[in-house]
């Protein structure tokens, strides 16, 4: 006949789990990682002049050490970036001083008219990296409102939503123009 | 009724501590699962700047970080007053850039390396002539593609 067992001492069981849980929450950090992301031109390679572009495709974006924004020749603010922005990729009247547009056998969307406007995005040395943000806050939110407006056009729904090869369509239709100029000195530092 | 004022009544059960260890081992997983381990402690104090475009940093793994900012209190008589830059353990120079980049590309295995994301995390207060050295490095190491960290914010 087996012995009856003593039943284990278990009360310092929860202590030691509470040494691991604050172990835990010492060593590790919930923060989980948000911001824009963005891909990086190559190097240039040496004595290769860049492409042209022409002037109507170019909608400049200067920020001075002082975070104050230039919008080809005129002042602007930050407020209005992201609707100039829109205005400038999108051309919905077909402007004459507003970019060009090709059309372009896309999968899914058959043919569509691609932009072919490029926003330049010149900052100074002095620019504060809190400015440089916003611009391109304003920037990306510009562009996925397009890239939205289009996939609900298109596919009834959202862009966030779409499966791959919807979004790759749609990315291909709206692309993310944005060019940052070489580094060089702007505006007296 | 001296059977129900005895001595045995007045003694209080003790309560069952069983499933105690259960439920703090729940909550050790939770945290074990919500949370990322930290690489590093910081020597520069970085207050992300706000955006609200903001999305999230996929596959930690294949992240490296560029820690931009000015040294904490007790490390400037250290490194100094100005912005600085941390890679991993140590504040660095502009030109180490270079060989850490080579040397996040090592650990990780050949088919991750092309997906390599550069996390900049820099204070709002950094000035750009800054961050732009870091990324011209960074096209230099053929590191192209590259995350500005920033918190989420609202619409001002």
């Amino acid at each position: 006949m087996a012995r009856k067992t003593p039943g284990l001492n278990t009360s310092s069981m929860s202590d030691i789990s509470f040494l691991l849980l604050a172990f835990f929450l010492m060593v590790s950090n919930i923060n989980s990682d948000m911001g824009i992301a963005r891909k990086l031109p190559p190097p240039l390679p040496e004595n290769v002049d860049p492409p042209e572009v022409k002037e109507r495709n170019i909608f400049v974006v200067m920020v001075n050490k002082d975070d104050r924004l230039l919008f080809n020749t005129e002042y602007g603010r930050i407020e209005d970036l992201k609707d100039r922005a829109k205005e400038f990729l999108g051309n919905p009247r077909n402007q004459a001083h507003m970019p060009e547009k090709e059309m372009r056998q896309i999968d899914l969307l058959g043919n569509v008219e691609v932009s072919k406007g490029v926003i330049s995005l010149r900052n100074d040395r002095g620019t504060s990296y809190d400015m440089y943000l916003q611009v391109q806050n304003e920037l990306t939110a510009a562009i996925s409102e397009m890239r939205n407006e289009l996939s609900t056009a298109r596919f009834g729904k959202q862009y966030a939503d779409l499966n791959d090869q919807q979004r790759k369509a749609v990315e291909q239709a709206v692309p993310m123009a944005i060019s940052e100029a070489e580094p060089t000195k702007i505006g007296g530092n | 009724m001296a059977r129900f004022t005895g001595k045995k009544a007045k003694e209080t059960p003790a309560l069952n501590m069983g499933s105690m260890s259960d439920i703090i081992f729940m909550l050790l997983f939770f945290f074990m699962v919500i949370t990322t381990m930290r690489e590093s402690s910081l020597y520069v104090k970085i207050i992300p700047p706000q955006g609200t475009e903001v999305t999230k940093l996929e596959k930690k793994s294949l992240v490296s970080y560029i820690n931009v900012g000015v040294p904490l209190q007790d490390q400037q008589k250290k490194y100094g007053t100005e912005p600085r830059i941390q890679l991993n353990d140590q504040i660095s120079e502009v030109s180490d850039i270079i060989a850490f980049v080579e040397q996040e590309r090592e650990q990780r295995n050949e088919v991750d390396r092309p997906f390599l994301t550069t996390a900049i995390k820099a204070d709002k207060q950094v000035r750009m002539g800054m961050v732009t050295d870091i990324k011209q490095e960074l096209r230099k190491a053929g590191a192209l593609r590259i995350f500005y960290n920033a918190t989420k914010g609202m619409r001002k």
